[in-house]
C-alpha cells in the first residue's frame, strides 16, 4: 500500500478469528487488526483449553501421569510418550531392551505420518481445496487401525511404560506396515501431481509467510518450521536418542523460508519416515520389550533434569524436578507449537489476511498442545 | 564451547556455574546468577547464537532449593554430617524462596544446553524481563506470571495468557489451595 493510501484512510478495525472458526483448527482465537484487507495487528489469545497438566503433574505418581501426555498434542501423541518416558529413563537409569526401543521408533514414525497426512489434508482444506482432505483420511485410517492394533487406542495412546512398551507387535502389524508403506509410496506422486505442482497452491505459498532463520531463533522455533527456514535441526540426529543413530534418514530442509518451503518440509519427511519405519521393521531384534526389573515405585534421585524428543511440530522438551519421592516436584511441559505461534503476531503484520491465514496453516498448530 | 562459555561468564560473576553430566541431567551447563544479571547473560548467549527454548519456574515453599553441587577435584563426596549442618543452614536462610528457570540451546554444531537459573525472595518475585531483546521470552515470561504470579519488571503485558482472563490466582504455587 503507498503511503497517500495510508494516510487517507487512517481508519482501522478489530476483527475476531475464532475461536471457532475452521482455519484455526480447535479453539485459537486471534484479534485482528485490520486496516482494510490488511493484518495492521495480530494478536492471538489462548487458553481455551488451557487443563493445567503441569499441576496434574505435581499430583499423580510418575506412571499416574502417563495417559496425559497423550492429551497434549493428541495428533502425534506418541512422541510426547517418548519426550516423558525418556526423561523418566534418564533420571532413574532404566536401560530399555533393543526390541522396545525399535518398536518406540517404528511407532513414533508411523504417528508422525499421520500427523503430517492430517495436516496436509487439512492445510490445503484451509486453502479451498476440499479434495486432498479425503485422500488423506483414507491413508491415514490405515496407520490408525494399525497403531490401535498394538496400543488399544487410536490417538491418546498410553502405549509407553517406563523402561519399554506395554504390548509387543505381532506379525499381522509388519505385514501391514510394509503394505502401508508400499501403498504410500504410490500415493505420494498422486498428491504431488494433484496437489505440490498445482498453479492455485503455488501461488497461495510461494514467497509468502517469509519467517527469515534469524527470527525463528529469536522466537525459538523448532521442527518442520525452523527447517522451512533453511536451519538443519533435528533432535533425531543433534541430539540422538533411541536407536535414531542406527538407521539411515536425511532431514529435509528448505531455504526459502516461505510456506511453500514448510510444505515440502513436511511432504518430505513422510518419505524418510517411511525409510526410517522399513530400516527398523528390518533390523527389528527378537527379544524382551520390558526389562527384568523395573522398580515397582518410582522415585529419582533429587535434582532437575531435561529431556527433548522430535515432535512432529518440533522440540518437545520436558523439565523435571524431582524431590526424590513418587510424584514429581515441578513438571514444565515445553511445547513446540507454542513458540512456533509466537511468532505469528511479527510475521503476520502488513499481510493479506487471506495469506496470514496460509501461514498459520503452515505452522501446523494444535491447540491443546500450546494450551497445555 | 562449554569452557568458552565459562570464560564468559566469568566477568558477569555468577553465583554458580556447574558442568553437569549431560547423560543424566540432559544440559550440559548449570549457571546461577542474580536477578541484576539475566539480561546481560541473554545477551551473551544471544550473540553467541543460543535460542530461548522456554523460561519456567519452581516455587521452594519450606523447602531447600535443590541444587546441582560442585564436586571437588579427587574428593569423594562431602562427609555426611557436615553435609547435612550447611543443608540446615541454607535452609532457613532460603525457605521462602522460587526459582526462575531458563532453557537455553543452539541449533548449530557442538550440542551445548544451557540452564540459566536465578533465586528469588518468594514475598517480592520481582526479575527484569528479556523480551525486549529476545521476543520469544515474552510468551513464556507471562506464562510463568500466569503460574507463579513473578513479575517481569519491564514486560509490554503480563495479563493472563493461559489463564482466563480475569485471573488472580496463581496455581502452580505451593500454596495454591482450590
Amino acid at each position: 500500500m503507498s503511503d497517500l493510501a495510508r494516510s487517507q484512510n487512517q481508519e482501522t478495525f478489530v476483527l475476531n478469528l475464532g475461536p471457532q472458526h475452521p482455519a484455526t483448527h480447535g479453539v485459537l482465537r486471534v484479534k485482528l487488526t485490520m486496516d482494510g484487507e490488511y493484518i495492521a495487528e495480530a494478536e492471538p489469545v489462548l487458553g481455551y483449553v488451557h487443563r493445567m497438566h503441569e499441576k496434574m503433574g505435581e499430583n499423580r505418581t510418575w506412571a499416574q501421569f502417563m495417559p496425559n501426555t497423550a492429551r497434549l498434542d493428541y495428533l502425534g501423541a506418541l512422541s510426547y510418550n517418548h519426550g516423558y518416558v525418556k526423561i523418566v529413563e534418564q533420571a532413574m537409569g532404566i536401560e530399555v531392551p533393543e526390541r522396545a526401543e525399535y518398536l518406540r521408533v517404528i511407532t513414533v514414525e508411523l504417528n508422525r505420518i499421520a500427523s503430517h497426512l492430517l495436516w496436509f489434508g487439512a492445510f490445503v482444506l484451509d486453502l479451498g481445496g476440499f479434495t486432498p482432505l479425503l485422500y488423506a483420511f483414507d491413508d491415514r485410517e490405515h496407520i490408525l487401525d494399525l497403531l490401535e492394533s498394538v496400543t488399544g487406542a487410536r490417538l491418546t495412546f498410553c502405549y509407553f511404560r517406563f523402561g519399554g512398551l506395554y504390548n509387543d507387535i505381532d506379525d499381522d502389524f509388519i505385514t501391514g506396515s510394509r503394505a502401508f508403506i508400499k501403498r504410500l509410496r504410490k500415493r505420494m506422486p498422486e498428491y504431488h501431481d494433484l496437489v505440490t505442482k498445482n498453479v492455485i497452491l503455488i501461488t497461495r505459498l510461494k514467497d509468502i509467510g517469509i519467517l527469515p532463520a534469524e527470527m525463528c531463533r529469536k522466537y525459538g522455533a523448532t521442527g518442520p518450521v525452523l527447517r522451512g527456514s533453511g536451519v538443519n535441526y533435528d533432535v533425531r540426529k543433534n541430539e540422538p536418542y533411541s536407536v535414531y543413530p542406527e538407521l539411515d534418514f536425511d532431514v529435509p530442509v528448505y531455504s526459502e523460508c516461505d510456506s511453500m518451503a514448510r510444505y515440502m518440509v513436511r511432504m518430505d519427511e513422510m518419505e524418510q519416515s517411511m525409510r526410517i519405519i522399513e530400516q527398523a521393521l528390518d533390523k527389528l531384534p527378537a527379544g524382551p520389550i520390558m526389562p527384568e526389573k523395573v522398580p515397582r515405585m518410582l522415585k529419582p534421585e533429587p535434582g532437575d533434569y531435561y529431556s527433548a524428543v522430535e515432535a512432529p511440530r518440533g522440540t518437545f522438551g520436558v523439565r523435571v524436578v524431582s524431590d526424590g519421592t513418587n510424584k514429581a516436584y515441578r513438571l514444565k511441559l515445553r511445547s513446540p507449537t507454542f513458540s512456533n505461534l509466537s511468532l505469528f503476531g511479527e510475521a503476520s503484520q502488513g499481510m493479506l489476511l487471506a495469506d496470514a491465514l496460509a501461514l498459520m496453516g503452515s505452522l501446523d498448530l494444535v491447540i491443546p498442545e500450546i494450551d497445555r | 564451547m562449554i569452557a568458552d562459555l565459562k570464560s564468559e561468564f566469568a566477568p558477569l560473576a555468577p553465583v554458580a556455574i556447574i558442568e553437569t553430566d549431560y547423560q543424566v541431567k540432559g544440559y550440559h551447563l548449570d549457571v546461577e546468577v542474580g536477578a541484576g544479571q539475566v539480561v546481560a547473560v541473554a545477551e551473551l548467549l544471544d550473540r553467541r547464537g543460543f535460542f530461548l527454548e522456554s523460561i519456567t519456574g519452581v516455587d521452594w515453599l519450606g523447602k531447600t532449593p535443590i541444587a546441582n553441587q560442585v564436586e571437588a577435584a579427587g574428593e569423594p563426596a562431602a562427609v555426611a554430617d557436615s553435609e547435612a549442618d550447611a543443608q540446615d543452614g541454607a535452609a532457613e536462610k532460603s525457605a521462602e524462596q522460587m526459582e526462575v528457570v531458563y532453557d537455553y540451546n543452539h541449533t548449530g554444531g557442538e550440542l551445548c544446553r544451557v540452564v540459566v537459573r536465578c533465586r528469588l525472595e518468594r514475598v517480592k518475585p520481582e526479575i527484569p524481563t528479556i523480551c525486549q531483546l529476545i521476543p520469544g521470552a515474552n510468551w513464556h515470561e507471562r506464562e510463568t506470571h500466569d503460574f507463579f504470579g513473578i513479575k517481569f519488571l519491564g514486560h509490554p503485558d503480563l495479563s493472563p495468557l493461559l489463564l482466563p482472563e480475569d485471573a488472580d490466582f496463581h496455581p502452580l504455587l505451593k500454596d495454591f489451595k482450590v
